[in-house]
């Protein structure tokens, strides 16, 4: 994870579009300037990048679905629930999974656990829109395929 | 058995928070009712779960973008029941 750059999704372990499953990897740095403000000698993952990060692996399960060719934006957070503390260190599994695949938008579920233990979920709705530019869709396609053995398209 | 339009109106009413005698057929959910785009995606979700449907919004959206149609066409809730119907009907056929 760079927190800073928003790269919270180190890598794609498993990824079924048509189920709508994703299950990804995240190593949370040692360092990061984010840990200065969030707390000065007391090092903790922002519960807000958390959940940016269930969106992010939500997000390329569904980028992978429509392959492609349109972008899902995070448009609501319902029922997120932080159940601990995330250090610097921790290694994550985030996984997702589509709730529903409607017209314009995309309902999931999506969680994250460590050693086992649930750190965080949620249920996240994304819009469903086309990539504004297309140097958007180049670097979403460029990112997925540094953190993903699976074909984007 | 429950008609579309009440299967509606209760799921208005339980997403949007808004009492159910004042949900009726000739209001428009947008202008009338004060419902978003962003809680209408809601709406949309139950409507779809309900009626074991898919309602389909992005057409909605693209017709009323390159049509210049009236929203009152597509969001009026009488209006908007008879488009569930037409849904329905064409997934049931």
């Amino acid at each position: 994870m760079l927190l800073e750059y928003f790269q919270m999704i180190d890598n794609v372990e498993e990824l079924d579009p048509d189920n709508g499953t994703i299950l990804a990897r995240a190593e949370v740095p040692m360092e990061s300037p984010v840990f200065e403000g969030h707390f000065p000698g007391s090092p903790l993952v922002p519960g807000v990048l958390l959940i940016e990060t269930m969106a992010q692996a939500s997000g390329f399960m569904l980028l992978s679905r429509l392959k492609f060719e349109k972008m899902p934006f995070l448009a609501n957070v319902t029922g997120a629930k932080m159940r601990t503390f995330v250090e610097p260190g921790a290694v994550l599994q985030v996984k997702a999974e589509l709730e529903h695949d409607g017209s314009g938008f995309a309902k999931t579920r999506a969680e994250i656990s460590s050693d086992g233990r649930k750190i965080c979920d949620s249920n996240l709705t994304f819009r469903i829109m086309p990539f504004p530019n297309e140097t958007l869709r180049g670097n979403m396609l460029d990112r997925f395929s540094q953190i993903s053995r699976f074909p984007a398209e | 058995m429950t008609t579309t339009f009440e299967a509606v109106a209760e799921i208005i009413s339980e997403t949007s928070d808004i009492p159910l005698e004042e949900i009726t057929p000739e209001k428009n959910a947008f202008t009338d009712l004060g419902i978003d785009s962003l809680d209408f995606l809601d709406i949309a979700f139950a409507i779809d779960k309900h009626f074991g449907i898919k309602i389909p919004l992005e057409q909605w959206t693209e017709e009323l973008n390159e049509n210049n149609a009236l929203v009152d066409e597509y969001f009026v809730l009488s209006k908007l029941c008879t488009r569930i119907d037409d849904v329905i009907a064409a997934k049931d056929a």
